[in-house]
C-alpha cells in the first residue's frame, strides 16, 4: 500500500517526552555496569582467572620482570585496564557520535529527501562529542602513559636505557605538545559543525524557508572536507600509535570504516526503539529498509577494507607488519585468537547473511538484532586494536564490558535530552514530505 | 537491437495475459503526461475491476509495483544460485590448478592457501551474478537481440507513460474503458493491434 498516492497526511510535529520508565532504564544500565566494572575489580585483585600469568608461575621471574616493565610505564596492571577501558569505548563513542554529523552532511550534499525522517537522531547522536572529547582529552594529559608506549620519558632521547631507534624517528609527529593539539583540532571541528548543523535545523523549524538549507549545505562540504582528514589523522593519532611501532596506510579507512557502520547501526537502532514507543509516525518500512541497505553495505565495506589490510600484510610477511597479526592470532598465550575470527563472523558473515534478503531489512526485530550485532561487532573491533598494544596478555573482559556500559547509560541520557530538545520531526526541512511519501 | 523501452516492473511476475486463439492481440493505449496522474489512474482502473496488461514509463516509476498488484520477481533467488556457482567455480579453479594441475609455491604460502584465493573468489562471484541475473532478466523480458521489436508506442521511450489494457476478440469494452481512461487523466486513448507480442 506504500504507494506515492496513498499518503495525504502532511509531515507534522512530534515531540519526545520526559519519559521516566527510559530514564529508570538507563540509570540500570550505568548501575549494572557499575557492578560489573567493581566484579571485574575484585576479580583482578582476587587473580581470578588469571590464565596468562599461570604459565609464568614456573618461571617467576619473568612474572616479576613483567611486573616490573608495568610499573616503569605507567601505573599496576588494575588502573592501566581502566584507564585503557576508558580509552576503547569513550574512543568508540566519540566515533559514533561524530558519524551523526557525517551522515547528514552526506545527505545535505547529495540533496537526499528519504533521510530526513532520522535526521533529528543524527543530530542527537552527535550530543556525546563534548564530554566524550573532554574525557578524551582528559585521559591523554592524565593516564597516557598507560595508553601510549611512546609517551614515555627517554624512548625518545638517545643514550637512554629505554631508548628506542624507531620511536626517536617518529619524534616530529608524536609529541605530547604536539598530539594534544591535534586532538583539540580534530574534536573541535568535529563539535563546531555539529553544533553549526543543529543550529541551523533549530532555526529552520522556528523561520522556515530554503535559505537554512542552502546554507547547511555549504557547511556540510566544509565539514566532509574536513571530516576526511581529521578521521584519517585521528585514527593514526587515537589508535593507531598505541602500536607504536607498526604502520598500515589502510588505517584511517579502516577506523572510519568501523565507526560508520555503527553509527548508522546507532541511527536505525535508535529509530527502532523510538518506533516502539510509538514516535516517528511516519517512518516506515521503507526507510528501514534503506538504513537496512546501508548496514549491509558497510559491513561488506569495513571486510573490504579489513581483508585488504591484512591479505598484505600476510602476503608480504615483512616482520614489522606481521607483528600485529601474530599478536592477534596466537599471540600472548592465544589471548586474542577467538575474538579475531568473532570479529569477522559477527561483524562480517553475521549481517550479511542475515540481512540479505529485502524481507529482513522491513522487519523491525531483525535489523533490531543485526544493529546490536553490529555495535557489539565494531566494539570489539576497537577492543582488538587496541589492548593488544597496550595490556598485552593482561587484557580481560569485566572491567572493560562494566566500563562501556557506565559510558553507554551516560551517552543515552545525554541523547534522548538531546532528542527531546525539539520536534522529531523537521518539519521545515525542504524535503521533509519527500522523505514521508518514501518508497523503496 | 534492444529495445530502448524500458517496462516499469519485470514483466516476468506480471499475469499471463487470457489465453487466445489466433497470435493476434489487441489492446487498448492510455497516454500520460504526468506519472502522479498515472498512479492515480492505476489505483483507480484497477479499483474499477480493470485489469492492466502492463505499464510502459520511460524510466521505473517509483511505487508502480505495488499499484500494480505486481508480486516480487524471484530474480534475487536466481542470483544468490548464480553468485554459489561463481563462487564454487573460483575455488574449484585455483585449488585445481594451484594444488594439483601445477603446484607453485609463491612468497614461501603452501599451494593451496585461501587467504590469496578470496580476490578471485569475490571477483568471479560478483561475475556471474551479475551476468546470470542481466540475462535472465532480458531474457525473461523479451528484451533479448531480435531483428525487429514490438513496441505498443513509440513515446513511451521519450516522454509518455503507456498503460495498456487487454481487449477481448470484439472490443465489446472499449468505450467503457475509453471513458475510464479520459477520466483518470489521460491525453489520448488509442487502440492498437499487434502480431507476435
Amino acid at each position: 500500500m506504500a504507494t506515492l498516492t496513498h499518503h495525504h497526511e502532511p509531515a507534522a510535529v512530534e515531540q519526545l517526552a520526559h519519559s521516566p520508565k527510559a530514564q529508570r532504564t538507563f540509570m540500570t544500565i550505568i548501575g549494572a555496569g557499575i557492578l560489573v566494572l567493581l566484579i571485574g575489580i575484585v576479580a583482578a585483585l582476587m587473580h581470578w582467572g588469571e590464565h596468562h600469568e599461570a604459565a609464568g608461575e614456573a618461571a617467576g621471574h619473568l612474572n616479576a620482570a613483567h611486573d616490573a616493565s608495568a610499573t616503569e610505564e605507567g601505573h599496576s596492571v588494575l588502573i592501566r585496564r581502566i584507564v585503557v577501558s576508558l580509552w576503547h569505548s569513550n574512543l568508540f563513542l566519540v566515533g559514533v557520535s561524530g558519524i551523526g554529523t557525517v551522515f547528514m552532511a552526506i545527505q545535505y550534499v547529495a540533496y537526499a529527501g528519504w533521510s530526513v525522517v532520522v535526521k533529528r537522531i543524527n543530530e542527537a547522536l552527535g550530543a556525546w562529542l563534548i564530554p566524550g572529547g573532554i574525557l578524551m582529552v582528559l585521559l591523554f594529559v592524565v593516564g597516557r602513559h598507560d595508553i601510549f608506549h611512546w609517551t614515555e620519558d627517554g624512548v625518545m632521547t638517545k643514550g637512554s636505557a629505554t631508548y628506542d631507534k624507531i620511536i626517536a624517528g617518529k619524534s616530529g609527529f608524536l609529541t605530547f605538545s604536539f598530539y594534544l593539539i591535534r586532538m583539540i583540532i580534530y574534536l573541535g571541528i568535529w563539535i563546531y559543525f555539529t553544533w553549526r548543523l543543529r543550529q541551523l535545523s533549530l532555526q529552520e523549524d522556528l523561520n522556515g524557508g530554503t535559505r537554512y538549507f542552502h546554507t547547511s549545505i555549504n557547511a556540510a562540504a566544509l565539514f566532509l572536507v574536513l571530516y576526511a582528514v581529521t578521521s584519517s589523522m585521528a585514527a593514526w593519532d587515537w589508535v593507531m600509535s598505541v602500536d607504536v611501532h607498526w604502520f598500515s596506510t589502510m588505517f584511517g579507512w579502516y577506523v572510519f570504516a568501523s565507526w560508520w557502520v555503527s553509527g548508522i547501526a546507532a541511527t536505525t537502532l535508535i529509530a527502532i526503539f523510538l518506533k516502539q514507543a510509538g514516535y516517528l509516525r511516519f517512518m516506515n518500512a521503507n526507510h528501514f529498509h534503506d538504513l537496512g541497505k546501508l548496514m549491509f553495505g558497510f559491513s561488506i565495506f569495513w571486510t573490504y577494507v579489513w581483508f585488504a589490510q591484512f591479505m598484505l600484510i600476510w602476503y608480504a610477511n615483512l616482520p614489522e607488519e606481521a607483528v600485529y597479526y601474530n599478536q592477534r592470532l596466537g599471540g600472548f598465550n592465544g589471548s586474542y585468537t577467538w575474538i579475531f575470527y568473532f570479529n569477522l563472523v559477527i561483524n562480517f558473515a553475521f549481517p550479511f547473511l542475515v540481512l540479505m534478503t529485502r524481507d529482513a531489512k522491513r522487519q523491525m526485530i531483525i535489523m533490531k538484532i543485526v544493529c546490536i550485532a553490529i555495535l557489539v561487532g565494531h566494539w570489539s573491533d576497537f577492543y582488538l586494536m587496541i589492548m593488544p598494544g597496550t595490556l598485552k596478555g593482561n587484557n580481560g573482559f569485566l572491567i572493560e564490558i562494566g566500563i562501556a556500559m557506565i559510558l553507554l547509560g551516560a551517552f543515552l541520557i545525554l541523547l534522548t535530552r538531546r532528542l527531546a530538545e525539539a520536534s522529531l520531526i523537521p518539519v521545515n526541512h525542504p524535503f521533509v514530505e519527500e522523505s514521508v511519501h518514501h518508497t523503496t | 537491437m534492444t529495445s530502448p523501452a524500458v517496462t516499469a516492473a519485470a514483466p516476468a511476475a506480471i499475469a499471463p495475459a487470457p489465453a487466445t486463439t489466433s497470435s493476434t492481440k489487441r489492446f487498448v493505449l492510455g497516454i500520460f503526461d504526468d506519472e502522479d496522474v498515472l498512479l492515480h489512474a492505476v489505483d483507480n482502473l484497477r479499483g474499477a475491476g480493470v485489469k492492466i496488461y502492463d505499464v510502459f514509463s520511460p524510466y521505473p516509476v517509483h511505487g508502480i509495483d505495488d499499484a500494480l498488484g505486481i508480486e516480487r520477481s524471484r530474480l534475487p533467488i536466481a542470483a544468490f544460485f548464480y553468485g554459489m556457482c561463481g563462487l564454487a567455480f573460483a575455488l574449484w579453479l585455483q585449488i585445481y590448478t594451484l594444488g594439483f594441475d601445477w603446484p607453485m609455491i609463491i612468497g614461501g604460502k603452501p599451494a593451496i592457501s585461501l587467504p590469496a584465493f578470496i580476490p578471485v573468489a569475490f571477483e568471479l562471484t560478483v561475475f556471474f551474478t551479475c551476468h546470470g541475473m542481466v540475462i535472465t532478466f532480458y531474457t525473461i523480458s523479451r528484451l533479448y537481440p531480435r531483428f525487429k521489436t514490438p513496441v505498443l508506442d513509440v513515446r513511451s521511450t521519450d516522454d509518455k507513460f503507456v498503460v495498456a489494457i487487454e481487449l477481448d476478440e470484439n472490443s465489446s469494452q472499449m468505450p467503457k474503458l475509453t471513458q475510464l481512461l479520459r477520466e483518470n487523466g489521460a491525453s489520448e486513448v488509442n487502440q492498437k493491434e499487434m502480431t507476435k507480442f
